[in-house]
């Protein structure tokens, strides 16, 4: 027999057994979702979900299908946030301070309450990252907010109107076109295919029986 | 947390260790993977297998749960849809919010076309945001399209189409340096060099990963694209049944919303479905590496219409699902993991194969081991095989874990599982449909004028088995693509008047066939509730 708990969807009592994660006790007690559920594993961010334990003074923020129930546990899903993103045009921002101060002043406004980092279902240190955000730190705002799912939760606790995860996109988006050393053989090897320069070797692939492709195939030289 | 009565094994694993490192498995010959593949693969386990009595596949054998599907009740009653009220008038219609989906709006944007994405849930809840591993291109000097042709070729037991499989190799280098461009952020050393690793089946180095959230990054980053260009993205918001004109050209979709459940009717001059895979589907009762949507859809929509399907019947096993703990059964452990060093370890302690073999000789490998060799570890819901990851550390030093792969090491440590310090359970998932649609080379159906397909529902593009990595390369190559080629078709495009005369044709077959069944489809969502 399994161990059951007991869990408050939306402030009503459901029992379900305690090896389960949120998103399968919903399920489990008869949801049939459509919002708030995508990858199911931890990647897309659509299954943002609060929630206390009975008798917590903590409010806390996770993942519902990364996160198992607990007893007591009262949840609400927070399957929309509604962030603000702007709309630029990526081959004309440039990668200076000035951008983040156009697109997205109000990280100025940020007051260091930590309650974005608090919220965090990835444990990224969110503050930290808008912190890098507002020096024009790309680089460093990118690599902290690499991570993030772009589920929301921090700016929903954000007392400062914050879209955390719009501002990580722009500083990751620019340092990956502009700020990141560009790729030489990348470059030369496109060069090289519009040249045709692989075209005659392709070409005698396209018209080999199948048993010489095989013979290729089942000999060919492997790189350590 | 391993609980006790994985102890003993774990210290087999352990005491093995430095032994297995050193160890150089044998890759199996031609002819032992063959004979291992007829014997143990699931795709070759007929009993699972139907045939399907209509359609233009008829006659040929596909999985019963897609069968069942591609033969069943379409989902509205053509009579109850006024094709006169037209809700969304677009030249280009693109199904499906994923990389095929949002590479392909992009470029048919950029080519003036006025162009609109659906997608079931929300744009990016899809298979691409997903990946973990990387993305292949032959841009390093000792590698060349044609050596990334002949392992694609091999690798899927030489079916692939070679026409598009050459594309796929030849426009490769290209995608990167398109997705580089919009800002994609790539592993690279400090020079620019892409940091590049093996995949199974791979002869070069040629996988290009951004840390392990490869697709995420990708996903994201072509999502935002699509919203800085304002192109329309209706969210939540299925196609259920293609709409042709009267000679027969796709010319739209009848859409349905997820939430409310209202019709609408979208007109098209041409239509790309980028719907995904299938593995929703759970197909001989596996579980599933996939999104919660990916439910086959696309092939249902274009089967109906006309659309011949090409290897439905082969599908991708991924050899490392997590077996252990259950909250993530069935979860992808990137094959990426055993490209940095980690390699498959029975409950001995013994390794049993190359870490590196294709996936579906791997699978088979697995299952065998598992199974009539009875080498598995008992996991309390089923059986699992270890994937030693603290080889990782020993190999490549202290911290490539969390560099690298940080994504696994987040969805284990969740449960308590150090995968520096521990090995963790494996055991194959369904993760990849390798069949679709049957496309030419500019993507548009063999059989169908004016529907063009890109991504995971195309079949052909890798033959009967795919290799890591050149399906988020195929997404974006194939995506671009077909949004390039739709939008410059519907610059010469007339619409006639609009039809769903296939849908009563597709239902007056399936009578003639005696076929009697209450399912619809396309299914759209999975029910697991109560379960
Ligand atoms: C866990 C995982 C890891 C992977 N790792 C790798 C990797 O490392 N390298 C690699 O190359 N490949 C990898 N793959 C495979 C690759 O990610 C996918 O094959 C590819 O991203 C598919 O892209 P797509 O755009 O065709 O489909 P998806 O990205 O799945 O997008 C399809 C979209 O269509 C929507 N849709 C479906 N039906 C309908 C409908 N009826 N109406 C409207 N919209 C609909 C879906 O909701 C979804 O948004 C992985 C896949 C998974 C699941
Ligand atoms: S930074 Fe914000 S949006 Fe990103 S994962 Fe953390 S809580 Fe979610
Ligand atoms: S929650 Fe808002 S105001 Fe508080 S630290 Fe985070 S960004 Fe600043
Ligand atoms: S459903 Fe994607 S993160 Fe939970």
């Amino acid at each position: 027999m399994e161990n059951m708990v007991n869990v408050f969807l939306f402030g009503k009592k459901y029992s379900v057994p305690e090896n389960l994660t949120i998103m399968r006790a919903m399920e489990y007690a008869g949801y049939q979702l459509v919002r708030g559920c995508g990858c199911r594993n931890g990647f897309c961010g659509a299954c943002a979900t609060i929630y206390r334990i009975k008798g917590d003074r903590d409010l806390k923020a996770c993942l519902a299908c990364q996160t198992k129930v607990e007893d007591n546990m009262y949840i609400a899903t927070l399957p929309f946030f509604p962030l603000v993103k702007q709309v630029y045009d990526m081959d004309k921002v440039a990668p200076t301070q000035q951008i983040m101060m156009q697109l997205y002043p109000e990280i100025y406004a940020c007051i260091g309450c930590n309650a974005c980092t608090k919220a965090c279902t990835q444990d990224l240190n969110v503050m930290q990252y808008i912190a890098y955000a507002q020096r024009g730190d790309f680089e460093k705002c990118a690599e902290e907010s690499f991570d993030c799912v772009m589920c929301g939760v921090c700016s929903s606790r954000c007392p400062a109107g914050i879209s955390h995860p719009q501002v990580a996109m722009l500083a990751r988006r620019i340092n990956g076109k502009y700020l990141a050393p560009k790729c030489d053989h990348l470059e030369n090897r496109v060069q090289e295919i519009n040249d045709g320069t692989f075209k005659e070797l392709i070409e005698a692939l396209m018209q080999k029986p199948i048993d010489e492709m095989k013979e290729l195939y089942n000999t060919r030289e492997i790189e350590k | 947390m391993y609980s006790e009565k994985f102890t003993d094994s774990i210290k087999a694993v352990e005491a093995a260790r430095a032994k297995n490192i050193a160890y150089e498995p044998a890759r199996m010959t031609a002819q032992e993977k063959e004979d291992l593949l007829k014997a143990y693969h699931p795709d070759y386990k007929e009993t699972e297998f139907a045939e399907l009595k209509i359609g233009p596949n008829k006659g040929e054998r596909v999985p019963h749960e897609l069968c069942a599907t591609l033969q069943a009740n379409s989902r509205i009653n053509p009579s109850d849809i006024d094709l006169s009220k037209i809700d969304y008038d677009v030249d280009v219609l693109v199904i499906g919010g994923g990389g095929a989906g949002a590479s392909a709006a992009i470029e048919a944007h950029e080519a003036g076309a006025n162009v609109m994405v659906v997608t079931k849930l929300r744009m990016g809840d899809a298979n691409t945001m997903m990946a973990e591993g990387g993305i292949q291109a032959a841009d390093k000097e000792n590698d060349s399209p044609a050596i990334h042709f002949v392992d694609a070729f091999g690798g899927g037991h030489f079916a692939a189409k070679r026409e598009l499989l050459r594309k796929l190799v030849c426009d490769a280098p290209e995608a990167i340096s398109w997705l580089s461009d919009l800002g994609v952020e790539f592993d690279k050393d400090k020079d620019g060099n892409m940091i590049t690793t093996h995949g199974g089946g791979t002869s070069r180095k040629r996988m290009h990963a951004a840390k392990d959230y490869s697709g995420a990054e990708i996903m994201r980053t072509l999502r935002d694209e699509v919203l800085n260009r304002q192109i329309p993205v209706v969210d939540f918001t299925a196609a259920i049944e293609l709409i042709l004109d009267e000679n027969g050209n796709a010319s739209g979709a009848v859409l349905v919303n997820m939430e409310t459940e209202e019709i609408m009717v979208a007109r098209a001059k041409t239509v790309i479905i980028a719907t995904g895979g299938a593995g929703r589907m759970h197909y001989q009762g596996f579980p599933t590496s996939n999104h919660y949507g990916a439910t086959a859809d696309g092939l249902v929509l274009g089967y109906r219409a006309g659309a011949k399907l090409l290897y439905a019947e082969t599908l991708q096993y991924h050899p490392t699902g997590a077996a252990y703990p259950e909250q993530i059964f069935g979860a992808l452990v990137t094959e990426k993991v055993r490209s940095l060093g980690a390699k498959l370890v029975n409950a001995k302690g013994e390794v049993f194969m190359h870490p590196l073999e294709t996936r579906d000789v791997s699978a088979a490998s697995i299952i065998r081991e598992c199974g009539d060799r009875g080498n598995g570890v008992d996991t309390g819901n089923g059986q699992g095989i270890w994937l030693d990851t603290p080889m990782i550390e020993a190999i490549g030093g202290e911290g490539t874990i969390e560099k690298r792969i940080p994504a696994m090491m987040r969805m284990f440590g969740k449960y308590g599982i150090d995968i520096r310090k521990e090995p963790i359970l494996i055991y194959p998932t369904l993760h990849y449909q390798n069949g679709g649609l049957d496309i030419t080379e500019d993507c548009m159906t063999t059989n169908v004028e004016n529907l063009f397909v890109a991504g995971e529902a195309v079949g052909g593009i890798h033959g009967r088995n795919r290799l890591m990595g050149n399906s988020l390369l195929d997404i974006i190559v194939f995506g671009r693509s077909a949004g390039k080629n739709a939008a410059a078709k519907a610059k010469d495009v007339k619409v006639g008047a609009l039809t769903l005369d296939h849908v009563n044709a597709f239902a007056n077959e399936r009578k003639a066939a005696g076929i009697t069944t209450d399912e619809v489809s396309p299914k759209l969502l999975p029910d697991y509730r109560n379960k």
